[in-house]
């Protein structure tokens, strides 16, 4: 396998491992290093790859362990309180202030969720993979995905409405 | 879609029952503009997965060994704590080398005023010597 072969492989799926990577990491500058050095290193086991069946599942697994253990070290630890200030980038969605503030709303909400719930509401909500993949991601069972999954859909809904209700927004 | 059929799908949605094609039913609704009240914050909700699907990995992707900023950042310390090292250790030399030549030109001067005291002392004896000569020559 050449580089260009290399790079044809994991250009389905190197944006959902960056957004997995943000979505742990919270910064954007973490999570790009990180989609760095984790193609990097799927680059260097190219001569295993072929072995794995699903490579975009094994990327997304290791992008997952990868993020724990930045998360473990210090150095992350120190970063979380620079990454407060994170802007969404401007979307379509911007036609009313209200509406975006809500849909920026939802990003917070999902930021205070566990980490376990924040890595499957991703795998699930934003990039859409079905239960079977998301259970060998996460290696978990398929109930505890679903809990997990409910609880988080759960718990976003209702801060949004409790928002909408005392009309803070 | 009839209203009643997405009530029942958003029930299953929350309780993580929805297949991805019910979901894909669900994204489909709620972009559209005229939502019901009551179901608005599935709009936010939707909205705000589409919208996190645009982002992506704008950066090229290195293959080649780099050295990241991290690691520059730790042998320029490392070289400096080494540089610091040495630095202390020819700083701790050369104070001894001073010290050292402090001390033996304090040792050197005592022993300088301890011979000019001898050569008086000598001085003085000679001339004991000469009183000496005199009496026995008496």
């Amino acid at each position: 396998m050449n580089q260009s072969d290399f790079l044809k492989m994991v250009l389905p799926f190197k944006d959902k491992v960056f957004r997995l990577a943000k979505r742990l990491l919270i910064s954007r500058e973490e999570a790009e290093d990180a989609t760095q050095e984790l193609l990097f290193k799927l680059w260097k086991t190219k001569e295993k790859i072929s072995d794995y069946n699903n490579i975009e599942a094994f990327a997304m697994t290791m992008t997952k362990n990868y993020c724990y253990d930045r998360l473990k070290s210090k150095q992350a630890s120190n970063l979380k309180l620079v990454h407060t200030n994170y802007k969404e980038k401007e979307t379509p969605l911007d036609k009313k202030v209200e509406d975006r503030d809500s849909v920026n709303l939802v990003h917070t909400l999902i930021e205070s969720l566990p980490l376990q719930q924040k890595i499957i509401i991703q795998l699930r909500d934003i990039e859409q993979y079905d239960f079977d993949e998301i259970c060998k991601m996460v290696a978990m069972k398929p109930v505890a995905v679903r809990v997990a999954l409910s609880r988080a859909r759960k718990t976003i809904r209702e801060a949004l409405i409790k928002k909408h209700n005392y009309g803070v927004s | 879609m009839e209203l009643a059929n997405i009530e029942k799908l958003v029930e299953k949605y929350l309780n993580a029952e929805t297949t991805l094609q019910d979901e894909k039913t669900l994204r489909k609704y709620f972009k559209e503009s005229n939502v019901s009240p009551h179901l608005q914050e599935y709009a936010y909700m939707f909205g705000y997965f589409s919208n996190t699907m645009d982002e992506t990995f704008a950066q090229t992707i290195e293959l080649e060994f780099k050295k990241s900023k991290k690691s520059t950042v730790k042998w320029l310390s490392i070289a400096a704590s080494i540089l610091l090292l040495f630095g202390i250790f020819i700083g701790d030399q050369a104070y001894k080398r001073h010290q050292a030549k402090k001390q033996f030109e304090q040792i050197s001067k005592g022993l300088r005023l301890l011979s000019l005291n001898l050569k008086k002392g000598e001085v003085a004896v000679s001339s004991l010597y000469v009183f000496q000569n005199t009496q026995k020559n008496k």
